[in-house]
């Protein structure tokens, strides 16, 4: 009995050894490695930067101090439609723009491959929203790591935030200031059901120039992020007639307009 | 023969710790009835363990989880009235400040889909934020409660005999809360012990009287033996709900508007006040406004409809008398004097 699985194990690493030594020679087209993906946050044509003035599309005057949003459920898409599906237990990423770091996601481990397209949810799943607390760890653990994007009394995710002041807002009597607050969530309800806020982003490369994973290094895909796009259309928001959204039905609009903010500046292979 | 020292030694073990002191009762987990579905609430995800039903319990009766160390989660849900807020019809917290609805009993939470009166939560593990953040009941923030614990002289070690770690996370905190509720079940009511037709498991004639106008009349929403189906609805108790939407507050959905969680009726001779609003103080007044009280707006439910156009569920002095006899034997005794529950 000892004898055989000392056999069996000889056996295993010898084949693992020489699979390892055949993609040696083999093409870059076997293996694994990262994809970079940068979150870029724009304000329109020009970067975003707290502190500074920008115009929204009703022309209201505006500066931002919040701007966080939950990106998960990560696809990658080859020419002929095959995909591959980023594993639950790495797909949920939480973007501030006060971290830079945080808006660097990093997709481990993806096959090598030709991906021609890129897709993910603004926001957080269902699934992942009615999880057990085990299930609730890193930016998704609501007291530390998604701190101030989780609301405990219709308990999910806040899946954007925006805020900021404008002249054109009303005054707030609890901070003295003109401030706007758009906290967009709502995943879609659990037994009974409720607006549903879920975001799906889907980016084709350019010109169908693939996005290159090789052994040796994975592609890094910068992405534009425009704030301005939860003000424009299909309806645009105004900070004075609508300077607050929360869990409401208003909440609908904001999530439509951003639906289309992030997009694909380029894609920049190893 | 080193078998035989081994046995030897063992039973030596044995003797002397029977001399000692009586064993210690295995722990057991959560009872799960028979006449119950189900549970909703993943065990396998949460076993319960003896070392975290302990701690559970602990941190549900410790006010350390407030902001000013003055409020407990057993203050608003107290033992002897299936761990509901009794004579409260809404519960007041931190600061003397009223909420706006009566406090729920914690009881078969296993069994539960939402939580509150909205269904504002769907799983038990995050009800505790809730309480926690509301600023009329604990009014502190989850990641103050965590370092409060962490820097607590007897917590770290009560987390690591539990989770196995002293560090004191989310999960092991929201876990550790969930275990304790989980043991919370109440089925042994004199109408458990008849319906799973147990030894002395007699109900006296006009309960049983009782029963057959509820399920007639009241189990069309007050459903299984759980007593709830656990949907929302508008049972007609107010005509205007702008002071609380109720389920229309999570599902932003107009016809949510006025429509609130179909409350189990377990317990429910002791755990008045009752309704969302703590409305009515007895169960005599909650039968006359099913009779005659129920109040028309957009969403009532078609069932407090009649095909005459007039509201509500008509009752008789027989049938009233009959059901209050019922609801009596939905009273556990065994649980609202569980000594392992209790403080
Ligand atoms: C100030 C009083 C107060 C305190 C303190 C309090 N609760 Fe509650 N609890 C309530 C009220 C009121 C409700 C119903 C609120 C609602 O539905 O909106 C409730 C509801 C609940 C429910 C939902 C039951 C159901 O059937 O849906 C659970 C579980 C619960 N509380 C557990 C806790 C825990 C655990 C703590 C401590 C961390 C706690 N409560 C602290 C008043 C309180
Ligand atoms: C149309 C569905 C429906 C029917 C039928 C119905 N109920 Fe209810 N019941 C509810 C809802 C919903 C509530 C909670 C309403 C609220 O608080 O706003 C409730 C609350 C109660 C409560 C208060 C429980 C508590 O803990 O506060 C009692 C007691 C009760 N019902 C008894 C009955 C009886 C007895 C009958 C039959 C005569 C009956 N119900 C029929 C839906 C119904």
């Amino acid at each position: 009995m000892e004898k055989l699985k000392l056999g069996l194990l000889a056996l295993l690493v010898l084949t693992t050894f020489f699979t390892a030594c055949k993609d040696d020679e083999d093409d870059e087209l076997s293996g694994f490695a990262d994809v970079e993906i940068e979150f870029d946050n724009r304000a329109g044509d020009a970067s975003l930067v707290f502190g500074t003035e920008y115009t929204n599309a009703a022309g209201e005057k505006l500066t931002f101090s919040t701007f966080n949003y939950f990106v998960s459920n990560f696809v990658l898409v080859k020419a002929d439609g095959s995909e591959y599906v980023v594993p639950k237990d790495s797909c949920y990423f939480l973007c501030k723009h006060d971290d830079p770091d945080s808006r660097e996601v990093v997709l481990k481990n993806v096959p090598a491959g030709d991906y021609t397209s890129l897709k993910f949810m603004i926001g957080v799943d269902s699934a992942k929203s009615v999880s057990p607390a085990s299930e609730r760890t890193g930016v998704l653990d609501p007291a530390t790591g998604a701190n101030g994007m989780y609301w405990s009394w219709n308990a999910g995710y806040i899946f954007v935030k925006v805020e900021g002041t404008s002249p054109q807002a009303p005054l707030n009597p609890g901070t003295g200031e003109n401030t706007f607050q758009y906290h967009t969530g709502l995943f879609g309800g659990y037994d009974s059901p409720t607006l549903n806020n879920l975001k799906t982003v889907s980016l084709a490369t350019h010109h169908g120039e693939p996005a290159k994973v090789r052994r040796s290094g994975g592609p890094h895909f910068h992405l534009y992020v425009d704030v301005l796009e939860m003000f424009t259309a299909p309806t645009n928001v105004s900070v004075a007639t609508n300077p607050t959204s929360h869990a409401g039905p208003y909440s609908k609009t904001v999530a439509d307009n951003y639906a289309d903010m992030i997009t694909l500046d380029h894609v920049h292979n190893p | 023969m080193r078998t035989f020292w081994f046995f030897l030694c063992l039973a030596g073990v044995m003797l002397a710790g029977c001399k000692k002191d009586e064993p210690k009762p295995k722990f057991e987990g959560p009872f799960l009835p028979s006449n119950f579905p189900q549970p909703a609430y993943d065990l396998s995800q949460n076993p319960v363990t003896e070392a975290g039903f302990a701690l559970g319990k602990k941190l549900f009766y410790d006010p350390l989880l407030s902001r000013d160390n003055s409020i407990a989660c057993a203050d608003c849900h107290i033992s002897f009235a299936a761990f509901s807020h009794p004579d409260h019809p809404t519960s007041h917290g931190i600061d003397g400040l009223f909420g706006r609805r009566n406090a729920l009993p914690v009881q078969n939470m296993l069994w539960k889909t939402g939580f509150f009166w909205d269904g504002g939560v769907p799983n038990l593990d995050f009800v505790p934020l809730n309480a926690i953040q509301s600023p009329v009941e604990m009014d502190e923030l989850p990641d103050q409660v965590l370092a409060k614990l962490q820097a607590h002289p007897e917590y770290p070690a009560l987390f690591r005999d539990a989770f196995g770690s002293e560090k004191v996370t989310t999960a092991a905190f929201l876990q550790a809360l969930s275990q304790f509720m989980a043991m919370l079940v109440s089925a042994n009511s004199p109408y458990d012990h008849y319906v799973r037709n147990e030894p002395g498991g007699t109900l006296p004639g006009e309960a049983l009287e009782g029963l057959a106008v509820f399920q007639q009349k009241c189990a069309g929403c007050h459903a299984t033996d759980l007593f709830t189906d656990q949907t929302y609805r508008n049972n007609g108790i107010l005509s205007d709900f702008t002071f609380d939407q109720g389920r229309h507050e999570i599902s932003t959905l107009p016809d949510d508007i006025g429509k609130f969680r179909v409350p189990s009726l377990r317990n429910v001779a002791v755990t008045a006040p009752y309704m969302h609003n703590g409305k009515f103080k007895t169960l005599e007044s909650v039968l006359d406004h099913y009779d005659a009280g129920v109040k028309d707006s957009p969403t009532l439910d078609p069932l407090l409809r009649r095909a005459d156009g007039t509201l509500g569920i008509p009752l008789s002095a027989q049938e009233k008398s009959r059901l209050l006899a019922f609801l009596q034997t939905l009273t556990d005794e065994d649980f609202i004097r569980d000594t392992r529950f209790a403080q």
